[in-house]
């Protein structure tokens, strides 16, 4: 397709040593720990954002700290850039290569190191999936929180690059507000330890800059995250509606009246019927949106809490509630949220938008996104986070297509150019890796983004780690 | 001979700053007056103040936000939440008990410095409710981070960075941040005479159960007495406080209470002496004695508090008290120099920081306010910190040891 976005120029002095540079990592890291043939690439020229595609120089998969830091230290000695990698699912092209890059991925660091349950913190290596995480926590009744749909695959370094969040966000905070602590290398091979079990460090917070940096500020190798009691119970209830807006302000109206439920999904009718065909989870057909909003806690409190909330979707003439009622019907009701992508993937190519609005403005941006989408000739599909006003409209395009491709990003720089003027952000979990590189200037003036590239540069002065992302490639500070 | 700005408006501060920058004259960064014994002492030749920027700039409460500029005192804006039953849900302490002081906090201080109390441990720091900023830098550049929504990864995340920056990577002009319904009810389960060790057991199993205990304390024998006026029951007092509506309250006190009778004697307080209990707790009441006595400040892993101060005690006299699960430790010592002793300590139980929260003068002279960093961290620090300030005006020695 034709490439709208683009990508630093390669460094030739880079790609003319290519095959030293090779020789020289192999000798730093383990038998079998380097890829450099076209094959062994190929799975790394990109992530979930499958629209540009690059081959990387070579592949690190190092085991320890040190190794990182060895690799990290000839990079950075002889000018060689590096994309930090953890599982790939990035949905804004964070983990997309380019051609003189060394890519690091933390795959082989996967171990657990610590399940502390006395001060409710988990100590893991980068390279961890996220479900692994609340999997070694669970028997004794303790989960992590931020709960991505990609949660089976991604990494808690991934997650950390992105501060990710997920569906049970509403209640609990996203990644941010979960990790107490990293060990990390910095560009230079320096190992430093940020943060930990003790809380409110002093000095600046650099574990709040870390997360959400998408690798351009060091290669995060382990993570100490909280742990957190799993509620006596939880359940998921689903409200039917007639129409998006009265779903949408339903949504307004549960926070308003100070409920704050675990999550509160949304899906319009494509998105229910994508959904419910690939799941069968019982979704209702003959709605045009639905809310999926869990409680938890005792029985008496989910009863509680479900009675204000029936009462203020009756409000909205709410046209169908159905209330989970076995494990199974409720695994059910989440496997279909949560396969909403994949199964979006089934029927056609997709990008998934990711702006953030208040909630008082969901409804008026859900009707333009409509509008906006059907302007130039597209479907869209809305399965989102509404309780945090964190929106996705997936809009449907043909990948094969480059006119239609070319339609799909316009009319999703559109809709991020509108959640912006509606008082959101570009992004709210998904990172703007190369994405919405080029629209910050919608969100942020040259004087902001100049300080943020400046803090930048006090962890990376020459640009060399991830550093096609984020920043708009013009009006960058000379290396 | 001390010159003092308080220019009323965000250009007004950019200015000073501009032209402190050029002159390389150093600023003093004052908010309401009321934290003067935060961090060390700051050698400046010009203060500036942001008390005439003050003001509710928006107030959404269905959408629980609310934006202020930095220099709003404190009072107005707790006043305005409770009027539509909300709150800042990190409960920020006041610290003019302690220090003596009696001016009016401003929201700006609270965030410059990152102040949290009793609930952080669960519901997150100052920073955790920051969503958006604007401040100037050591340019005398207005810089706008964040926004108002709930999520919000578009950039480097400069929110969490200035908050608990202490002034020195730029001056908060405005702040917009994240409330939470206030809880209709809550109480406290005290379980009596236990002793430390045993207190941090039954703090973690109260964090097992799924009770949502929002406040975790224990208070020695010799501190129970000072707080709500002695109403607590004989013994060294461990509290566990519950919040949300009047019958959920009730029947998770009850399901706790259950859990930890084992442990022994418990009893409960309503909500009116559960705010006052908590209050206390969080403004260390207990030692908010007109002196200027040296006060630690000790953040460890909630198991290893207790440690710390058995391990101390076999040195010299402590007296402490225990917040956040047991890793927030308030404690006195009547050692000298004491700073050096509680710091190797610190490090042998596992890690931490203490920091000196009130001394007089001479000691404040003396001892870093701040656990000093690994070098490594240090020199990041200061890099960035030179990113932020150029000219290095913004509260010169503030953060010494630091960066
Ligand atoms: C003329 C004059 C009058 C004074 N009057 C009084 C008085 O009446 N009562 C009194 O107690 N003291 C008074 N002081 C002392 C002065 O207020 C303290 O020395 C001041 O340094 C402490 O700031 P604070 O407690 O207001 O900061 P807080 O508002 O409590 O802030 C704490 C920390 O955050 C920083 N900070 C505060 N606001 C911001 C912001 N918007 N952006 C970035 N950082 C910020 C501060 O530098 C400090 O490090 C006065 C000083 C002068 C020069
Ligand atoms: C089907 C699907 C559903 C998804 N659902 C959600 C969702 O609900 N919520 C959500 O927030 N996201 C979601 N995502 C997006 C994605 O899964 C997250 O961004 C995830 O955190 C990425 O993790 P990863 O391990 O795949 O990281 P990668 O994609 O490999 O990398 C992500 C970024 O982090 C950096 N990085 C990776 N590891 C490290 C490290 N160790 N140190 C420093 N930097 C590092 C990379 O350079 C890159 O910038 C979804 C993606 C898919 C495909």
């Amino acid at each position: 397709m034709s490439e709208t976005i683009g990508f630093l120029e390669p460094r030739q002095a880079v790609l003319d040593r290519r095959l030293e540079i090779i020789a020289d990592l192999a000798d730093l890291l383990p038998e079998g720990s380097l890829i450099s043939d076209e094959r062994g690439l190929k799975p790394f020229e990109t992530d979930a954002f499958l629209a540009y595609r690059r081959i990387p120089l070579a592949v690190a998969l190092p085991e320890t700290t040190e190794q990182v830091a060895a690799v990290l230290k000839y990079c950075s000695r002889y000018g060689i850039p590096v994309v930090p990698r953890g599982a790939g699912t990035s949905l804004s092209g964070g983990a997309i290569p380019q051609e003189d890059a060394v890519v690091v991925g933390l795959s082989k660091m996967s171990r657990i190191l610590d399940i502390d349950l006395f001060n409710r913190a988990a100590t893991v290596q980068a390279g961890v999936t996220n479900l692994n995480i609340s999997e070694a926590a669970g028997a004794d009744g303790f989960f992590y929180a931020p709960d991505p749909s990609s949660q089976l695959a991604c990494t808690i370094g991934g997650n950390i690059g992105m501060n990710s969040g997920g569906a049970h966000c509403l209640k609990y905070g996203v990644t941010t507000n979960n990790l107490l602590g990293v060990k990390m290398v910095l560009f230079d091979g320096t190992v430093i330890e940020l943060g930990g079990k003790a809380l409110d460090a002093p000095g600046y917070d650099l574990v709040g800059l870390v997360c959400g940096s998408e690798g351009q500020l060091g290669i995060v190798t382990e993570a100490t995250v909280r742990l957190i009691a799993k509620p006596e119970g939880a359940r998921p209830v689903l409200f039917g509606f007639d129409s998006s807006e009265a779903a949408g302000s339903c949504v307004a109206d549960i926070i308003a009246a100070g409920i704050i439920p675990v999550a509160i999904e949304f899906m319009d009718k494509p998105a229910i019927e994508i959904c419910e065909a690939f799941a069968q989870a019982g979704y209702p057909l003959d709605v045009e949106a639905l809310l999926i909003v869990e409680v938890e806690g005792s029985e008496a409190e989910m009863e509680a809490m479900l009675r204000s909330i029936v009462e203020i979707a009756r409000r909205h003439g709410v046209k169908t509630i159905k209330e989970s009622q076995s494990a199974l019907e409720a695994a059910l009701i989440w496997k279909g949220r949560k396969s909403a992508f994949g199964a979006t993937g089934r029927i056609a190519d997709y990008i998934c938008m990711d702006g953030t609005v208040p909630l008082s403005q969901l409804s008026h941006v859900l009707r333009r996104t409509g509008e906006i989408v059907a302007g130039y000739g597209l479907r869209v599909a809305n399965v989102f986070h509404a309780g945090d006003g964190n929106m996705h409209p997936l809009i449907l395009y043909d990948i094969n297509d480059p006119e239609d491709a070319a339609r799909a990003e316009a009319a999703g720089n559109d809709i991020l150019k509108l959640c912006v003027e509606a008082g959101g952000c570009l992004t709210g979990e998904h990172g703007v890796g190369i994405e919405k590189r080029d629209l910050m200037r919608y969100q942020y003036s040259q004087a902001d983004l100049d300080q943020q590239m400046a803090a930048r540069a006090a962890f990376d002065p020459h640009w060399l780690l991830n550093p096609s992302k984020v920043f708009p490639l013009e009006g960058r500070p000379a290396a | 001979m001390i010159v003092h700005f308080e220019p009323p408006s965000e250009e007004g501060i950019a200015s000073v700053v501009r032209s402190a920058s050029a002159e390389r004259v150093a600023l003093s960064i004052v908010g309401g007056g009321t934290r003067t014994g935060l961090g060390n002492p700051v050698r400046a030749a010009r203060t500036l103040s942001t008390r005439r920027l003050s003001g509710i700039v928006t107030y959404n409460p269905s959408e629980m936000t609310m934006s202020a500029l930095a220099g709003t005192p404190l009072s107005e804006i707790e006043a305005a939440l409770e009027a539509k039953g909300q709150m800042l849900s990190f409960e920020p302490m006041d610290h003019r008990p302690v220090f003596g002081t009696s001016g009016e906090p401003t929201i700006g201080g609270v965030f410059a410095a990152n102040v949290s109390g009793p609930r952080r441990y669960v519901a997150g720091a100052a920073r955790d409710s920051l969503l958006g900023l604007r401040f100037i830098n050591g340019r005398g550049e207005a810089i706008k981070a964040g926004g108002r929504v709930m999520k919000n990864v578009t950039g480097l995340d400069l929110v969490k960075l200035l908050a608990g920056s202490h002034g020195t990577l730029g001056i908060l002009t405005e702040v917009t941040f994240k409330v939470l319904p206030s809880p209709p009810a809550a109480a406290t389960v005290v379980v009596s005479g236990l002793n430390d060790a045993e207190a941090a057991a039954v703090m973690a199993e109260a964090m097992a159960q799924p009770a949502e205990v929002s406040g975790a304390a224990h208070l020695p024998e010799s501190v129970r007495g000072r707080v709500i006026d002695g109403a607590l029951p004989e013994g060294a007092a461990t509290v566990l406080r519950l919040e949300g509506l009047a019958d959920s309250v009730a029947l998770r006190a009850q399901g706790l209470s259950e859990a930890i009778a084992r442990f022994g004697p418990v009893s409960q307080l309503d909500t009116a002496q559960t705010k006052r209990l908590w209050a206390d707790i969080r403004d260390v009441k207990p030692y908010a004695d007109g002196t200027t006595r040296p006060l630690w400040r000790v953040s460890v892993a909630p198991s290893a508090g207790h440690q710390l101060v058995a391990a101390l005690r076999l040195q010299t006299g402590v007296d402490a008290y225990y917040d956040w699960q047991g890793g927030l430790v308030w404690l006195r010592m009547e050692a000298d120099p004491e700073a050096e002793l509680l710091r190797r300590y610190v490090r042998a139980v596992g890690g931490g920081h203490a920091t000196l929260l009130r001394a007089g003068e001479d000691e404040r002279a003396r001892i870093p306010a701040f656990e000093p960093q690994p070098a490594a961290v240090a020199q990041l620090s200061e890099r960035l910190r030179a990113s932020f300030d150029p000219s290095r005006i913004f509260n010169p020695g503030r953060l010494a040891a630091i960066a």
